[in-house]
């Protein structure tokens, strides 16, 4: 599809952009380095705040026999104790098999079964060791191998009955909540002719996103009967739905409940959907009149809100003798965890793009997504793309190898390009990737062997590509407003969040664009579902290019109704005036110059006295209308369930320690296709934060469970995550701009994808080093050691 | 308990419990919000405020041991005017959620007091007990060297 865009002929006036694609500096920036930023923890409620506590459940599977909640509600400040017989309700986000406290069945380790509401935060803590709870332990399962065996115990016996999306296949009377099929060509046939075939099995644990913010929410319930819920989330229209929604038999509905997102310490999708808010949420209705606080501890952060699914992937690749790939095979089993509402989409994601970004004639793909009895999977940056593509990009490197083919040519050979067929038929957008490979691999000297003076050290280098769609369903929109003030300023309204990555800032940008105004002139806040238009939710990348959408057209909206004003007074065509310097003008009489201050709150005086015009107000939407995710079951055939995708790659210069097995990166480049940069630094910035994100998987980071399902390092003492000195010492950060068709001034979003790269680059880099195929994340110092003293070398 | 805390430069006498730590206290009974909780053990760094010109994890102070103390925090620094540190942070893009920048920019504070020109591992040394998630650090350790640089340039 093609759209024409303002921009286009604004920018040919112009001759060039004047806020877009500059790096403005941050809107938010002197909130956050003053210490003004509020996030939720951060507000003030009084002296009527009470502060729950959730009793979480010892055991990975059981029956709740009977829980006695006495002894706590004896105790000193508690003012209520709820369980989950208060609010006997399922709701989910894309699958309803979640609830608020536990109903019957506890499914993981840590899941909440009661909740006590006390004076203080200490008083309901300690009460909450008061509640009694008796279970009746079952055979739990923790890996989704087993749990998918014949026989296996059903970690949700009622599967058949939940409600879902349209687009998600459970297997009622198994662990299967979704399975995910793509049959594309003829694999079969395809293996038989490839001149050489390579199957193989990848492993990738659980991780958690560890955004430095806490969860926390804070809800109330007011004797007008009207539920708050202030929350550090990536998701407030979608948390007020599904508050809603949850509530609904208490009486509420989306009016009575409002959402407030004040800024919010990080996210990486951890806070994206529904995850303890609902419980802050729920806690609040059962205490009319009063806010109710509630804050997750590091170590509940680890265990009870979304962790990234663990994969076991099952991969098999034919090639032919020139490079050319004929046939995937990608079989996927998900580690989705007790309860998969937001998870099962993952699977889905991952299933309908498990090729990566290349041309596969002959296609079968197999995404699994498996009940177990660890906490719930949910979206982590890179939605599933992260996970498989360790497993891919490793692969394709050996398949390179084996028929003595460059790795960089062969799959410069293979690269998808613009109106390729993706595996579920639909073509592939404007892309990027080509110059990204030569980009990156010239970043890191690619082609050039390098050695150390150190005869203890030796060098490597790894190379990997990555894609990565929106995972969305298809009609996920985005809505804004936008005001003007007497000064010529403007407030703009949206609900996308900045989490950090500088939402805010383009937003302001791309309506300074259009309004030929300074990006200090634009106001952008975050938002509360009470007062701002409509977002889906801040996740998949998606709001530079939707929310994008949506102001710019309501940037235009506003430009055609200033327009009209000076139409209406002066008498100039519309198609001759465009705005510039924070004034109307006009190309057919260049001494017409009517700055916005003078006219945008209080009109236009005319000749004979009265006015015209008023305060100028606009809105815009945006909503994908070339999307649908109907398909055939058994092929996925026949829908068109993904917006784009964006493209890039991913280099690494690495040095091993041959005797500790220390993996030092020396160098890491990345290059990402953003369409158009909004804003450079912004783009660099999640091109260096996503790297060493990733770094941190592949190197160190790793969710370990005990036997008994029991989350063994849930701190940063034992869950490592990146300090100052785990950085490379060199990042290149690439960008690429193949417009996209229908991007606001051509742009698509980055944020997840520069993760994805890191963990393939890094393990095709240890190839190179050592010739040792390290084939499970993470890739630590001591498979290395043990891997250098098993090498024949 | 009664203890007198001078923080930002304002004195406050406070009735607080034996157990209560600094951030606690500062966060709930003096109103000063940018310190975080991020972990409350030690670990993440978002907690930090200037104890006399150094550095403490305010999670882990007792606040019946700051008593004559002087705290510092972030609302303090720049509270006429942004320092030099906060100016680059934010046209470096320093910080993205912003949730680590205030313990951050006390962590380079006290660098800079003690070493006004520090070098790349000294920078990362200064900050390795702060953590970030967004950042990568890159943009940080770019700002403190900066001002590090800057200083230079005026040293007579
Ligand atoms: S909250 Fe004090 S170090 Fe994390
Ligand atoms: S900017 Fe988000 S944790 Fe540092």
């Amino acid at each position: 599809m093609t759209t024409t865009h303002p921009f286009e002929a604004e920018a040919e006036r112009n001759g060039e952009l004047n806020a877009v694609g500059t790096s403005a500096v941050r809107i938010d920036g002197i909130d956050k380095i003053s210490g003004a930023a509020q996030f939720v923890d951060d507000l003030d409620f009084g002296p009527g705040l009470l502060h729950g506590a959730v009793v979480e459940s010892p055991h990975a599977y059981a029956r709740i026999v009977s829980i006695d909640t006495s002894k706590a509600e004896d105790a000193p400040g508690v003012v209520k104790v709820v369980t989950g017989q208060d609010f006997p309700y399922n709701f989910g986000m894309y699958m309803g098999d979640r609830y608020i406290f536990a109903q019957g069945h506890v499914r993981f380790v840590g899941e909440q079964v009661a909740g006590v509401i006390a004076r203080t935060h200490r008083q309901a803590v300690q009460a909450a060791k008061l509640v009694e709870v008796e279970y009746e332990v079952l055979e739990a399962l923790l890996d989704p191998k087993e749990a998918v065996a014949d026989g296996a115990p059903l970690i949700h016996p009622d599967l058949g009955e939940y409600s879902h999306v349209p687009w998600f296949f459970p297997k009622a009377g198994t662990n299967i909540a979704h399975w995910r099929k793509i049959r594309k060509g003829d694999t079969e046939r395809a293996f038989a002719e490839a001149d050489y075939v390579l199957a193989d099995t990848y492993r990738v644990p659980r991780y958690a996103h560890c955004a430095i913010e806490p969860h926390v929410t804070v809800g109330k319930l007011d004797h007008a009967g009207r539920l708050t819920v202030w929350t550090a989330s990536q998701s407030p229209h979608t948390q007020r739905h599904l508050f809603a929604e949850a509530l609904a038999p208490l009486g509420f509905s989306h009016k009575d409940v409002r959402v407030i997102t004040p800024y919010v310490g990080g996210g990486f999708g951890g806070k994206a959907g529904v995850t303890m808010e609902v419980i802050g949420a729920a806690m609040a209705t059962a205490v009319k009149g009063h806010p109710v606080k509630l804050r997750f501890t590091r170590e509940q952060e680890f265990y009870n809100t979304y962790q990234r699914q663990g994969v076991v992937a099952e991969l098999k690749v034919g090639v032919m003798n020139d490079g050319t790939i004929t046939a995937v095979e990608h079989t996927l089993y998900w580690d989705a965890g007790a309860y998969v509402e937001y998870g099962a989409n993952v699977v889905n994601a991952a299933g309908l793009s498990a090729t990566g970004p290349y041309r596969v004639p002959n296609i079968r793909n197999d995404s699994l997504c498996v009940y177990t009895n660890l906490p719930p999977g949910g979206p982590y940056r890179g939605f599933g793309y992260s996970e498989f593509h360790f497993g891919l990009e490793s692969h394709l490197d050996r398949v390179a190898a084996a028929i003595g083919m460059d790795p960089v040519d062969f799959r410069r050979k293979n690269a998808i390009v613009e109106g390729d067929e993706l595996s579920y038929g639909a073509h592939m957008n404007p892309s990027g990737l080509l110059p990204a490979i030569d980009e990156t691999a010239s970043a890191i000297d690619w082609g050039v062997e390098e050695q150390s003076d150190d005869p203890n050290t030796v060098i490597g280098k790894g190379i990997a590509l990555f894609w990565k769609a929106p995972a969305m369903p298809p009609n996920a929109s985005s809505a804004s407003f936008l005001k003007f003030n007497e000064d010529g300023s403007v407030n703009v309204s949206v609900s996308g969040m900045e989490l950090g990555q500088g939402y805010l800032t383009v937003m302001a940008q791309i309506a300074a664009e259009v309004l030929g105004l300074p990006v200090e002139k634009v106001r952008v806040e975050t938002p509360d579902t009470d007062r701002n238009p409509y977002e889906w939710q801040t996740v998949a990348s998606h709001v530079t290019w939707s929310s994008g959408l949506a102001v710019e057209r309501a940037a235009v909206e506003a430009r055609e109704k200033i327009f009209d004003v000076i139409h209406q007074v002066y008498g100039y065509e519309d198609d001759t005036l465009y705005l510039a310097d924070e004034q109307v003008k006009c190309t057919t009489d260049p001494d017409f110059a009517k700055p916005l201050r003078d006219f945008v709150i209080d009109g236009i005086q005319t000749e004979d006295g009265t006015w015209r015009g008023g305060p100028i107000v606009a809105s815009g939407k945006f909503m994908p209308e070339f999307t649908n995710a109907n398909s055939d079951p058994e092929t996925g055939q026949g829908g068109h369930p993904n917006v784009h995708y964006t493209v890039g790659a991913c280099g690494m210069v690495i040095e091993i320690d041959t005797h500790t097995g220390r993996i030092f990166v020396r160098k890491a480049a990345l290059a990402v296709d953003a369409g158009k940069a909004i804003n450079p630094d912004l783009v660099r910035g999640q091109i260096t934060g996503g790297l060493v994100q990733g770094l941190a998987t592949v190197l160190y980071e790793d969710m370990r469970f005990d036997e008994d399902g029991r989350l063994l390092n849930p701190n940063f003492t034992d869950y490592k995550i990146p300090t100052a000195f785990d950085i490379p010492d060199e990042m290149i950060p690439i960008i690429i701009e193949v417009p996209q068709p229908d991007g606001p001034f051509g742009a698509r979003g980055v944020g997840e994808h520069t993760m994805i790269g890191a963990a393939p680059a890094i393990a095709n880099a240890v190839f190179d080093a050592l010739g040792v195929r390290i084939t499970s994340m993470p890739i630590t110092q001591e498979k290395v050691a043990q891997a250098v003293s098993a090498s024949p070398t | 308990m009664q203890v007198t805390i001078t923080v930002n430069g304002e004195s406050w006498d406070l009735d607080v419990a034996p157990a209560d730590v600094l951030l606690d206290v500062l966060r709930e009974q003096i109103g000063v919000k940018s310190p975080k909780i991020g972990c409350e053990r030690g670990d993440c760094g978002s907690c930090t405020v200037l104890l006399d010109r150094r550095t403490v994890r305010s999670c882990l102070v007792l606040a019946v041991e700051v008593e004559g103390h002087e705290v510092t925090t972030v609302e303090g620094i720049g509270a006429d005017r942004l320092s030099d540190l906060q100016e680059l942070f934010i046209t470096l893009n320093s910080f993205q959620c912003g949730f680590c920048a205030p313990g951050i920019v006390l962590s380079a504070t006290e660098l800079l007091d003690e070493n006004p020109n520090p070098d790349r591992h000294d920078v990362q040394e200064a900050l390795s007990g702060n953590l970030c998630r967004c950042t990568g650090y890159e943009p940080i350790i770019d700002a403190v060297l900066a001002v590090g640089q800057r200083s230079g340039e005026v040293t007579p």
